[in-house]
């Protein structure tokens, strides 16, 4: 086993852990909305949301440095709005030194609001993820009328991502101990190693065909009739409704701070 | 190293909040008659061979191989199941696929979700879907032109796809269409290259070992259906390239017009890896860049003709 999702959840015993995953859900997508629907200027707003973030981290125990570190996974993106800072009129503030590009100040401010806003966004999912375990996850978007053909597909996806992830690693191993990248030895073409690619994706493809099919097979010999029944889901307790009630009423504050101050 | 992100995943932060709602609800749309009409083809086998087959697209995106300039090919997944399974199944496929990576692995927001499975899931497997169909009857039943047009489909469905990113990221005043567009075009007709490669090949192995899954893939609903699908989404997504929204700051164009020469003088680079990159008499940028694209198709198909024959030689 060399492909793990081990470290995606972290197993603690907190209040943050047992908070009904739909509250998660739903909170952690309303946080986002407010996040980018915040004006480009509201410093004080994205600060007091890095705050909250901060403070959530401490107290499910994930440490105060985890989703800060994590948060950078999407930042290569970025590039996309390179060319703003040059672009966007407003006054001048700086000339890049080799080109002799200007950077204003407006095109700035838009830059660096991207480039946070992302940051914090990423972190609140971070949060959500390693809070609640998967099934968790799954549960609430099924019970968030999220359609449970697609609920159960992931669930499907989840369960044999392993396997066929171990698969596909152990092709690779055969393929670079077959064909080794040695010192002096010409490597061959790119369309020489796109094919082998290709034949290695085709042939993964056919297994997974096949065992999809045996999957099936067992499932229907269990009883299964295309219909997907689940147990009754426990219910919202009222700690639930606190942590959401309060939750909104901080992010309408943070809203209200952004846009009026 | 399966969680690399790619630049076509948009993080939160990069849309408008009205465009991100947008791309929910087109998104919404599509997925409810995926959702229908991959019930009519799958039955009672339609969650496990999705997940399972999402699974795969998952871990095949692990197997890859070195391109050029430190990137690497590998796979995006969206034609290749389109042409296994049809579109429909194949937008399924990739919503999962996509679902996953945004809400366990944070590759792609959550707001963003929508445009992403639009971009990364639907576009590509239409356009893959639509232009395979279209070379496969062009050509006939030749095993040698069915390589070649699962090569030109998966490498305009990435195009396609950085296309409509680079349109979506303008509207929400994230990155200028006239840097934006031209930068994902030529980058993704790169990374295309290791797309096409790997569905070519992967669609020459089916083709050797099991050809009946890929006439049950051509039996597939979705032929009358994905023309307009495409048509659809590709109209909503000029329309926008070409709507002062995709400038929402007229200072802005002439700005760009002021620094003109910087412009050119940073995007040559680019544009020498395909020479006729640029169209005459087409002064609009996102324009050239359509004109531009289609016409690499076609260089695309004749050199992926020639390289399909090469590998149906080698197989026999």
């Amino acid at each position: 086993m060399h492909f793990s999702l081990l470290d995606v959840y972290q197993p603690r015993e907190t209040w943050v852990h047992e908070l009904d995953p739909r509250v998660k859900i739903v909170g952690t997508v309303l946080f986002i909305l407010t996040v980018v629907t915040l004006p480009e200027d509201a410093w004080i707003s994205y600060s007091l949301l890095l705050l909250v973030l901060l403070f959530l981290a401490v107290v499910s125990r994930l440490g105060i440095g985890f989703a800060l570190r994590r948060g950078f996974i999407a930042l290569p993106f970025i590039l996309a709005a390179l060319p703003l800072p040059f672009l966007i009129p407003g006054e001048p503030i700086s000339i890049l030194p080799v080109l002799g590009w200007t950077i204003t100040d407006a095109g700035l401010q838009r830059f660096a609001a991207i480039l946070v806003r992302t940051w914090i966004a990423v972190q609140a999912g971070i949060l959500l993820s390693a809070t609640t375990p998967i099934p968790e996850v799954l549960w609430g978007l099924s019970k968030l009328r999220v359609p449970r053909v697609i609920v159960a597909t992931i669930g499907f996806m989840i369960r044999y991502l392993f396997v066929l992830a171990d698969e596909a690693l152990r092709m690779v191993r055969a393929r670079s101990s077959r064909s080794p990248d040695l010192d002096g030895v010409p490597s061959p073409g790119i369309v020489w190693q796109g094919r082998t690619a290709g034949m290695m994706v085709g042939s993964l493809f056919l297994r997974s065909l096949e065992r999809s099919e045996r999957v099936f097979a067992a499932m229907a010999a269990r009883g299964y009739d295309g219909e997907l029944r689940t147990l009754e889901s426990p219910r919202m307790r009222s700690t639930d409704w606190i942590g959401l009630t309060v939750w909104l009423l901080i992010l309408m504050v943070f809203l209200f701070v952004g846009f009026w101050s | 190293m399966l969680l690399s992100p790619t630049p076509l995943h948009i993080p939160d932060g990069f849309l408008a909040t009205w465009v991100s709602i947008l791309g929910w609800v087109l998104a919404v749309i599509v997925i409810g008659i995926a959702l229908r009409q991959t019930r009519q083809q799958l039955g009672e086998r339609q969650v496990p061979i999705m997940g399972v087959l999402a699974a795969f697209i998952f871990a095949a995106q692990a197997i890859n191989f070195p391109v050029a300039a430190g990137t690497s090919g590998h796979l995006l997944g969206g034609a290749l199941a389109a042409i296994t399974l049809g579109p429909w199944a194949a937008t399924l496929i990739m919503t999962s696929v996509i679902g996953v990576q945004a809400f366990l692995f944070q590759d792609g927001g959550l707001l963003a979700f929508g445009w992403n499975v639009l971009n990364m899931g639907v576009l590509t497997a239409f356009s893959g879907y639509l232009v395979y169909r279209a070379l496969r009857r062009m050509t006939g039943d030749n095993p040698g032109a069915r390589i070649a047009a699962a090569f030109a489909a998966a490498w305009l469905s990435v195009e396609i796809g950085a296309i409509a990113t680079a349109i979506e990221l303008a509207v929400s005043g994230t990155s200028p269409l006239a840097i934006g567009l031209p930068a994902m075009a030529t980058v993704h007709a790169l990374i295309g290259l290791g797309e096409g490669l790997i569905t070519a090949g992967a669609i020459a192995l089916l083709q050797a070992a099991r050809p009946e899954v890929l006439s049950a893939g051509e039996r597939a609903p979705g032929r009358i259906t994905s023309g307009f699908v495409l048509a659809g989404l590709l109209i909503a997504l000029v329309v926008a390239a070409f709507s002062p929204l995709a400038s929402p700051n007229p200072d802005g164009l002439e700005f760009v017009a002021e620094q003109r020469g910087f412009l050119d003088r940073s995007l040559e680079p680019l544009y020498s890896i395909l020479p006729d990159y640029t169209v005459p008499f087409i002064q609009n940028p996102a324009a050239t860049t359509i004109a531009a694209v289609l016409l690499g198709t076609l260089i695309v198909f004749a050199l992926a003709w020639v390289m399909g024959r090469r590998v149906v030689g080698v197989e026999g």
